[in-house]
């Protein structure tokens, strides 16, 4: 299996940038994700190094979070709110809905690239149910047509 | 000049706020008119957002809810006037949803500009810090008991009790060899993890579903918060505060951080408060999509760096928290409710609210309803109160079958319920769990059952796993309830899930596994007729 090429730079930057604060571990993965979208498998050693850290110890903690992703996303992330607030608003038929119009499942990414699809537990936007978050925006009051309408639009900006 | 506002909080945004306020400024100017845009907080009737308002004369006026191809129609009508439209609300301090509320903690919220420090301290900001700057540690402490405060994240322990503890707890200075505090330094350690200092911790990974009083705080008021914190610092002799946020509210991150900088700037915040020598320093940490994390032992391993295990109690974080150090960990309303206290003393809060619950609790009303969201009030109010006079039934006008009141760990009640006060003692008497104050209401196609199954889901989604009646009774729990509702030896069955929710109950380390039988066991009790059993009715 080919190895994914990640910026090996940035790595090396975020983690020489937060390796001092206390409890630098979350914040260098988040440093990671948000500059190359993912935590590469390979970059454990140098994490772990940096922090005086064993690599299961980086492993173990990568692995606990939800947020946490060792595969690179698609262009964009939904995030789809599964929690009780947006099942009373019939969040299961529009899961549905976006299941076959996309054509991919929970933790998967449209063929293309331009989608990854993961569930999310409660986005505090539970009084204009049901919710999702297309990378950082939520979206409010949800229905299959509104997702059709905003996903239409962000492929024309892609394209 | 007229000052027009749009809300910035991210539920506005998710309905199409930003694209308002684009077309207002737009709009404005293609006419030639002068506007002062003000991206406040929401006012909380989300049923109305993205919600305009205009600073009239007259005060302001509320228009919405409002969508971009409306506002050329806005203009025409002279909005900017406070006229008529179909879209007008009138007053918006009129509007009797918002009249009727009792705002303590929310005073500001939606009313500001949640970043500026100028109308924070215009709107009586800050007026808190300035008294416990001129008091004893011991006396900002007792100010906080006799406000009767109790912790807002759910579990209600009196604020001022878990601070006391604080204060009579000395910094340690950690032992040689790797103390807890230096195990994620990098090597060699660093100078600042051997200064011994205490902590404030805010707890704002909120993670109930139908809960978003916390989100609101930190997009519409982020400066109560800040000053809440500070005045933390100062009771318990803290000195340094960490914001846990969750990583799904990018917005409040951002306020947050705007109005941290702001508080730098102008010396509320730093290493010579209001020239009083005193030092408090805050920063936001984001948290990574656990729910196990808004529990505090779990939350402080997370801050630490580690993976969000719950850890055993004692000792306390109140005496061993963050780093091995004393830390006051409290919710984000906790900690916001303090400045009021600070300001208008103890006992101003305490004549609010009933029994043993003082003050006022903001209560978030979510789900299948015709007017959701944030009301504060006085604790007392009942349940059916809530349901009706504010959220007015459900959203598509079928009947309430059930509500789920304090997150995914609470119970389902049923609307024999609905006369309940909002109080912490009438609903534990009930087997129910007031928590965070969340409200999520079902209609009548709601299939408890399936709900069950789901809050059993949810536990072995996200446990931590440290302790065997969750990790594994979670994934026992859904196969149960899936032969239940499969009808598989039903009645042997449905007396397994409940010897199961005794050993969660009883057996499990922290709330996550204990209370995940509250809506398994509601559910069954309340109904059913769900689980293939007689309904309530039919017994009686």
């Amino acid at each position: 299996m080919t190895q994914t090429e990640w910026d090996r730079d940035a790595v090396t930057e975020v983690i020489e940038q937060k390796k001092s604060m206390p409890g630098a571990l979350l914040p260098i993965l988040h440093g990671i994700q948000d500059r190359i979208g993912f935590i590469p498998e390979d970059a454990v050693p140098q994490i772990a190094k940096a922090l005086n850290l064993s690599r299961a110890e980086v492993h173990g903690v990568i692995s606990f979070y939800h947020y946490f992703r060792t595969t690179p996303p698609g262009r964009r992330t939904i995030h789809l709110c599964r929690a009780e607030s947006c099942q009373a608003m019939n969040s299961e038929a529009l899961e549905a809905h976006i299941k076959a119009r996309l054509g991919i499942g929970y933790h998967e990414t449209t063929a293309d690239g331009a989608f990854s699809l993961e569930p999310v537990y409660c986005l505090g936007n539970c009084a204009c149910s049901p919710s999702m978050m297309i990378d950082h925006e939520v979206h409010g009051r949800v229905t299959p047509q509104s997702f059709d309408a905003i996903i239409n639009e962000l492929k024309e900006i892609a394209a | 000049m007229i000052t027009v506002y749009v809300p910035r909080d991210s539920s506005a945004l998710g309905l199409g706020a930003e694209r308002v306020a684009n077309a207002i400024q737009m709009e404005a100017a293609k006419r030639g008119i002068a506007i002062n845009l003000v991206r406040n907080g929401s006012r909380g009737l989300y049923w109305l957002e993205p919600l305009v308002e205009v600073a009239t004369p007259a005060g302001r006026i509320a228009y919405g809810p409002v969508q971009a191809g409306e506002v050329a129609g806005l203009f025409d009508a002279g909005f900017l006037e406070g006229k008529p439209h179909t879209l007008c609300q009138g007053p918006t301090e009129e509007m009797p949803y918002l009249k009727n509320q009792e705002r303590l903690t929310f005073a500001r919220v939606g009313i500001t500009d949640p970043v500026s420090l100028d109308d924070y301290l215009a709107h009586d900001g800050y007026r808190g810090l300035r008294n416990a700057l001129a008091m004893e540690p011991a006396a900002i402490v007792e100010e906080v008991t006799a406000s009767g405060l109790r912790g807002r994240g759910g579990a209600a322990f009196p604020t001022g009790i878990k601070w006391r503890t604080v204060l009579n707890t000395p910094a340690k200075h950690q032992s040689a060899g790797q103390p807890i505090g230096t195990r994620n330094a990098p090597e060699g350690g660093s100078a600042k993890d051997a200064l011994p200092e205490k902590y404030i911790v805010c707890n704002a990974d909120e993670g109930d579903s139908g809960t978003f009083s916390d989100r609101m705080i930190m997009e519409g008021d982020p400066f109560v918060l800040i000053e809440g914190m500070t005045i933390a610092g100062l009771a318990v002799g803290a000195t340094q505060g960490y914001i846990y946020l969750r990583v799904e509210y990018p917005h409040a991150e951002v306020a947050l951080n705007q109005a941290i900088e702001a508080a730098l700037k102008a010396g509320y915040l730093g290493n010579d408060i209001l020239g009083s020598g005193k030092r408090f320093h805050l920063e936001v940490r984001l948290g990574a999509g656990a729910y196990v994390c808004g529990e505090e032992t779990a939350l402080l391993e997370s801050l630490e760096g580690k993976r969000g295990m719950v850890r055993f109690k004692p000792p306390l974080p109140a005496i061993e928290g963050l780093f091995g150090q004393p830390t006051v960990i409290n919710n984000v309303i906790s900690l916001a409710s303090v400045p009021i206290i600070l300001d208008k003393g103890g006992k101003y809060y305490a004549d609010y609210g009933m029994g043993r619950s003082r003050g006022t609790l903001p209560l978030q009303l979510a789900g299948n309803v015709k007017r959701p969201g944030l009301i504060e009030k006085a604790f007392g109010m009942t349940l059916r109160e809530l349901l009706y006079d504010y959220g007015g039934g459900s959203a598509n006008g079928r009947p309430i079958r059930a509500v789920q009141v304090g997150g995914p760990l609470g119970s389902y009640m049923p609307e024999s319920q609905f006369d309940t006060p909002l109080d912490y003692e009438a609903f534990s008497a009930i087997w129910a769990v007031l928590g965070h104050g969340g409200v999520v209401v079902f209609d009548d196609t709601v299939d408890l059952a399936r709900m069950a199954r789901y809050a059993m889901e949810f536990c072995a989604i996200e446990s931590c796993g440290k302790c065997t009646p969750c990790r594994i009774g979670s994934t026992r729990g859904v196969e149960v309830i899936d032969r239940i509702i499969g009808d598989q030896d039903r009645a042997k069955n449905l007396a397994l899930l409940r010897d199961l929710g005794d050993t969660m109950l009883n057996g499990s380390l922290c709330a996550l596994g204990g209370m995940t039988p509250y809506p398994v066991l509601s559910a069954l009790n309340h109904f059913p007729e769900d689980f293939g059993e007689k309904s309530v009715a039919q017994v009686a």
